[in-house]
């Protein structure tokens, strides 16, 4: 099984690399991982993995900046049914527009908007930065395993932005940050995290072992 | 409900902790990377390096560290210390850190803050205030350690530099540092109201009820402690019960 990180220039990927490694490991599941800006290499995967720190529109112009990665992602995941987890902006990727600083078109994988955090309290402080619950909707296999509700496992989260599907049927668990968050999204063989599995510890290792076992 | 952080704080000079970490037997208890992995496991909610490394020779030796912890370390790492550049910024995010933390730069020239949240997003940009009190409910903002004066008002300076990206406050009271006597409480409350972003509460620390007041009354949404932890006399887990017995919203996972 090989599990394709795509770097395109947003951040450090190493320690998602290595959380990747581990989680296998762990959960006895053989594989490569691999970090790769080769849409080639995406295409050849078994499963995709799509981070992303920093600014809507700038991961979506690094994104743009690799000839044929959104046509090999297009391929891979949308006509190959191939499981795809995305990862903070990754995750917000999937939208179809983010507003931040402007208006730039996503993936659109998932309809939706991505806007700024209005928390209903304002004493809540922005970003959202921190260990938070997940509140889940429904069941999902990403989260087998996984104790959620108030009193389960937290998940590392730091963004400003969020997640507005237009289908609340995409929402699989959220996060209470002065109101209801998306934390978990995803359709099909398509799921995306706001938080960071790969800094989460527990959650987010068994999070990421759910998700090399997936079979959408 | 999100909860507020317990964040040790390591200080690294030449690639080595200084003083090191004596809470569990470490084989090597300078080593910083060992540090990370022992309070990784403890729960710890993110982990703070310090750089106080002096000699630029020996600046490289951080971006090692920092790449060793991100591989064996699945928690949030904020590094701080001699960042003077956006370069200085892209290596240790390159290297595997999650948040920088600049100070003296800062206060040299504050479009630096602008230029790093543009380039990097502001969730990484921390930048860090040493305060002295000067007046009743007044406090200068130092640099150098608490050397040298800067004449500019540190919950001024606060908004200001939250106006140009910061992300976070690592709030230092420099007259609580090392004094083991608790948090500057109404500096630390001054700041934390002040501004829409997250505040680190840091300088002080002696007993776990200074980690509660931080957060009840200083109003940080996480807490910085260095020597409590590092010899023994807590452990994380010990601060976190007691604090979330006292009300306050912990991770104990």
């Amino acid at each position: 099984m090989s599990v394709a990180l795509i770097d395109y220039g947003s951040g450090n990927l190493h320690s998602a690399r290595k959380a990747f490694e581990l989680a296998a490991a762990n959960a006895g599941i053989g594989g490569k991982i691999t970090l790769t800006s080769d849409p080639d290499a995406v295409r050849r995967a078994d499963r995709i993995v799509l981070p992303g720190v920093g600014a809507f529109a700038d991961c979506k112009r690094g994104l743009d900046s690799i000839a044929g990665m959104n046509e090999a992602l297009n391929e891979a995941v949308i006509a190959g049914g191939k499981p795809f987890l995305g990862i903070c902006v990754g995750m917000q990727l999937l939208a179809a527009r983010g507003l931040e600083h402007g208006e730039t078109a996503g993936l659109g994988w998932i309809a939706g908007d991505v806007v700024a955090l209005k928390p209903a309290d304002p004493a809540l402080k922005i970003p959202h930065m921190g260990w938070n619950n997940l509140l889940a909707r429904r069941s999902h296999p990403l989260l087998d395993g996984v104790a959620t509700g108030e009193n389960g496992l937290h998940a590392y989260f730091v963004h400003s932005y969020h997640f507005i599907p237009d289908n609340p049927a995409h929402i699989i668990a959220t996060v209470e940050y002065g109101g209801e968050v998306a934390a978990l999204v995803g359709r099909d063989n398509i799921a995306g995290t706001q938080f960071h599995p790969e800094k989460s510890q527990k959650l987010g290792l068994a999070l990421i072992a759910n998700f090399l076992r997936w079979r959408p | 409900m999100l909860k507020l952080r317990v964040i040790p704080c390591l200080d690294v000079k030449d690639g080595r902790v200084v003083k090191g970490v004596n809470f569990v037997n470490l084989r090597d208890a300078g080593d910083p990377v060992e540090c990370a992995i022992a309070y990784d496991r403890a729960g710890a909610d993110e982990l703070c390096f310090l750089d106080i490394t002096a000699s630029h020779e020996n600046r490289d030796t951080i971006f090692d560290v920092v790449s060793r912890t991100a591989e064996a370390c699945f928690m949030p790492l904020t590094v701080g210390g001699g960042i003077r550049t956006t370069d200085d910024i892209r290596k240790l995010l390159l290297a595997g850190a999650d948040k920088v933390s600049i100070l003296t730069a800062a206060v040299a020239r504050r479009e630096f803050v602008r230029e790093a949240a543009e380039k990097f997003g502001s969730q990484c940009i921390v930048v860090g205030i040493d305060a002295k009190q000067v007046a009743p409910g007044k406090w200068e903002l130092f640099t150098h350690g608490g050397r040298n004066r800067t004449g500019l008002d540190a919950v001024d300076y606060a908004r200001e530099v939250v106006a140009l990206g910061a992300g976070e406050i690592l709030l230092t009271s420099m007259d609580r540092d090392g004094t083991r006597s608790g948090f500057d409480i109404a500096l630390t409350r001054a700041v934390a109201d002040a501004v829409a972003v997250p505040l680190i509460a840091s300088g002080g620390v002696g007993t776990l009820d200074h980690l509660v007041a931080g957060a009840r009354d200083g109003h940080a949404t996480a807490v910085l402690a260095a020597s409590i932890f590092h010899f023994g006399e807590f452990t994380i887990r010990q601060a976190k019960d007691y604090m979330a017995a006292r009300g306050l919203p912990m991770r104990l996972d």
